[in-house]
């Protein structure tokens, strides 16, 4: 299996709209809701992979509501792994292909492994699969589509849910107005920042910048190794907004620096979209989501001073608050 | 040895083996491809071996240290829907720490073929033989079977690819080795050539089910109550096919290996004229025979039999046989907490067996050897005489804890 160079990769990358591939390797058959833009990733991601790929998908709402018996969405080989096999899943399809091609049991070519996940299986259950996963060679790629809730159990908290979200196991009441108290964990830069192997790591969302995800996808399946890319994908049930504003939602998340946008590839970051020069204010974000109905002035400044510490205190702005050898390009 | 016979022998070599290293044989005569390791007492020196056979360049495989139990059966899992033959082992918790995983290969109808070194379900802290870790896949589509000694292991483990791959049944298989006293015993092994295997094995084949671009299909959708009792229904019948198969692949393993296996489900040992028998699971048959010949000495009829297959259960190979016999013991190396007549989990799947018998042998049942006790002989002959007592009283269900302080 060979790898192409990064003048062969730069050329496949998307320029404008026009060069995305027509054809719909995930199709109709799945019942997402309207606005979903975890099922724009699911639609982005394997058109920027195309048909020479193998699919895993944890339980979620992705599997839940994507993949029903006889009316599959996917025009991929797909598989329903565990909640907690994002990680290990990928890395038994990459080595199951490696070793028979190896053996001369199929044909030796190039096919991608791609294994996706919710936040609630790979930001909480399985995080300790996919942290193996990145300590492989193997040529695979995980996406983490964050939601921020376990969307199909009817939206409760994760470790990635927005600090002071109602959700199902965090609603908002007369003694305790705010029951989330947990800081949405950092996955991205702790993944590269403790796996060596990894070859590439980044952030999306789907719809902000245009082709920004599916250019992402490309570069990880031309890392040749492991790869792993988060994408912040807004939730019109769970976030509570009218599913039309779904893209807007998502770009004012990624302008207000709330989700920092950024890859990493051989040591080197790259800003995406750099909130360290320019910010909206996080309240606009918020304010659109009923999720955040309950915050008052107290909750809403407390969470601009994180964001604001994120950008303006972190050694490495919006990624890691202490130096570990990575650099920032210019 | 003369040239002929040796270009003609199926074996390579004998070789003193523990029944661990027995086993890491028979996946690298398997030609696995994909090995997920983790470690747990006893069962791990399986994984030991098999990375040195791999570092030395005896066996060519994808070896991979996984972060835990769950992702070992994940991992091999996948590897098994792509069409790659694999390799996964555990013991006591860490068995359990992988039963989601576990539960799923079944379902999704994956063959990989698992080592239990048999261990106690600890807290408190024991890594001795227990079988309440694999007897807990009994009710799951796992087939389960019990190997005691290293060469049956060997024999077995190679079997068990044989059986679990096949179309009719595509089910995954846990071969079981009493931990220590057969994981860690060396026994002298005849160890296959790789041909002789080959011959034996056919290739790994999945067919229309196998995920890979050429065949774009969706495994494992929401199937919900629209489809769910259908599925269960197939893997039921794959379990039950599996029966007819076992029978076929130890014929053909005889065949191949000029082996010995008669009733491969179960092995019995001085029964002809025997009165009462014990039977159990794994190595307890040493102390067991030990004691037959001791007792038959004093003119006492009494015999063994050994379950090798509990899944599929021998149902009526079982009941013919133990029908012979006044007097049943039943030894369990595990503990059913609250089970009918509060017995082991062997002995209510053998009372049961035995139901519509129209004359009931006594059936009597000791819980021994738990957390890894030794079952000496005094304790097997101890055993032997109640079970003979209790021919001539009415006291079916009695259950004995054997050498249980109190």
């Amino acid at each position: 299996m060979t790898f192409i160079s990064e003048e062969q990769i730069k050329k496949k990358l998307l320029k404008g709209v026009h060069d995305i591939p027509g054809e719909e390797l995930y199709t109709s058959g799945h019942r997402t809701c309207q606005g979903c833009e975890s099922a724009l990733v699911m639609r982005q991601f394997i058109k920027a992979a195309g048909p020479r790929t193998v699919a895993s998908g944890s339980t979620g709402c992705m599997y839940v509501a994507n993949t029903s018996y006889m009316t599959t969405p996917w025009v991929v080989p797909w598989m329903h792994t565990q909640l907690g096999a994002g990680g290990s899943s990928a890395v038994g399809m990459a080595a199951g292909l490696r070793a028979m091609m190896r053996k001369g049991k199929i044909v030796d070519e190039k096919i991608n492994v791609i294994s996706f996940c919710g936040d609630i299986g790979g930001g909480d259950m399985g995080l300790s699969g996919i942290s193996g996963a990145l300590q492989t060679d193997y040529n695979l790629l995980i996406i983490l589509y964050d939601n921020e809730s376990a969307a199909n159990t009817d939206i409760q908290a994760t470790g990635l849910t927005t600090w002071g979200a109602q959700t199902t196991f965090t609603p908002t009441g007369t003694k305790h107005r705010v029951m989330h108290k947990r800081w949405k964990k950092n996955v991205a830069a702790m993944l590269a920042v403790g796996h060596p192997n990894v070859k590439y790591v980044a952030t999306a969302c789907a719809t902000f910048p245009p082709l920004d995800f599916m250019n992402k996808v490309t570069k990880a399946l031309e890392a040749g190794g492991p790869a792993f890319i988060h994408s912040l994908d807004p939730c019109p049930k769970g976030w509570d907004y009218h599913p039309r504003y779904s893209h807007e939602v998502g770009e004012l998340a990624i302008k207000s620096g709330i989700f920092p946008l950024y890859e990493i590839a051989n040591g080197v970051v790259t800003y995406n979209y750099d909130a360290r020069k320019k910010r909206t204010p996080v309240k606009e974000y918020l304010l659109n989501q009923g999720r955040f109905s309950h915050f008052t002035d107290t909750e809403f400044n407390f969470v601009q001073s994180r964001v604001d510490e994120m950008w303006e205190e972190w050694e490495l702005p919006g990624i890691l608050p202490i130096k570990s050898g990575l650099k920032v390009s210019t | 040895m003369a040239r002929e016979s040796i270009l003609e022998s199926v074996y390579e070599k004998e070789e003193l083996l523990t029944g661990c290293q027995a086993v890491s044989h028979a996946v690298r005569l398997a030609d696995v491809d994909v090995i997920a390791a983790y470690p747990i007492r006893p069962y791990t020196e399986v994984m030991d071996y098999i990375s040195k056979l791999i570092a030395d360049g005896k066996f060519d495989a994808e070896y991979i240290v996984a972060d835990s139990e769950h992702s070992q059966f994940e991992i091999v899992k996948h590897a098994a829907s792509v069409g790659a033959r694999g390799f996964a082992g555990s013991s006591g918790t860490g068995w359990m720490y992988g039963f989601e995983a576990i539960v799923v290969t079944a379902t999704d109808r994956l063959p990989v073929v698992a080592m239990v070194g048999n261990r106690a379900l600890d807290d408190p802290g024991a890594f001795g033989v227990e079988h309440n870790d694999a007897l807990s896949v009994r009710d799951l589509g796992w087939l389960l079977v019990w190997a005691a000694t290293a060469q049956e292991a060997l024999d077995t483990t190679l079997i068990a690819y044989r059986v679990a791959e096949d179309p009719k049944v595509s089910m995954p298989c846990a071969v079981a080795l009493d931990g220590a006293f057969l994981t860690h015993s060396q026994h002298i092994v005849k160890v296959p050539t790789i041909q002789a295997a080959k011959r034996f094995l056919p290739p790994y084949n999945l067919g229309k089910r196998r995920l890979h671009p050429d065949n774009p299909i969706s495994i494992a959708p929401q199937v919900n109550e629209d489809w769910l009792m259908e599925i269960r229904r197939q893997n039921f019948e794959a379990i039950k096919r599996a029966k007819g198969v076992i029978y076929q692949a130890y014929k053909e393993y005889n065949e191949v290996f000029k082996t010995n296996y008669e009733q491969p489900f179960f092995e019995e040992f001085m029964t002809e004229d025997a009165e009462a028998v014990l039977l159990g699971l794994g190595t307890i048959v040493m102390p067991a025979k030990a004691a037959v010949r001791r007792l038959r000495e004093k003119g006492k009829k009494v015999g063994f039999v050994r379950l090798r297959w509990f899944r599929p259960f021998p149902t009526e190979e079982l009941r013919s046989c133990l029908s012979r016999f006044k007097g049943i013991g039943v030894v369990d190396r595990d503990v059913s907490y609250g089970s009918p007549d509060l017995g082991g989990v062997v002995f209510n799947e053998v009372r049961s067996c035995l139901y519509p018998l129209a004359e009931h042998p006594s059936v009597v049942n000791f819980i021994a050897g738990l957390g890894g006790r030794e079952i000496s002989i005094e304790d097997a002959v101890m055993m032997y005489e109640e079970t003979l007592k209790a021919m001539k009283e009415p006291s079916n269900g009695r259950v004995t804890w054997v050498g249980v302080r109190e």
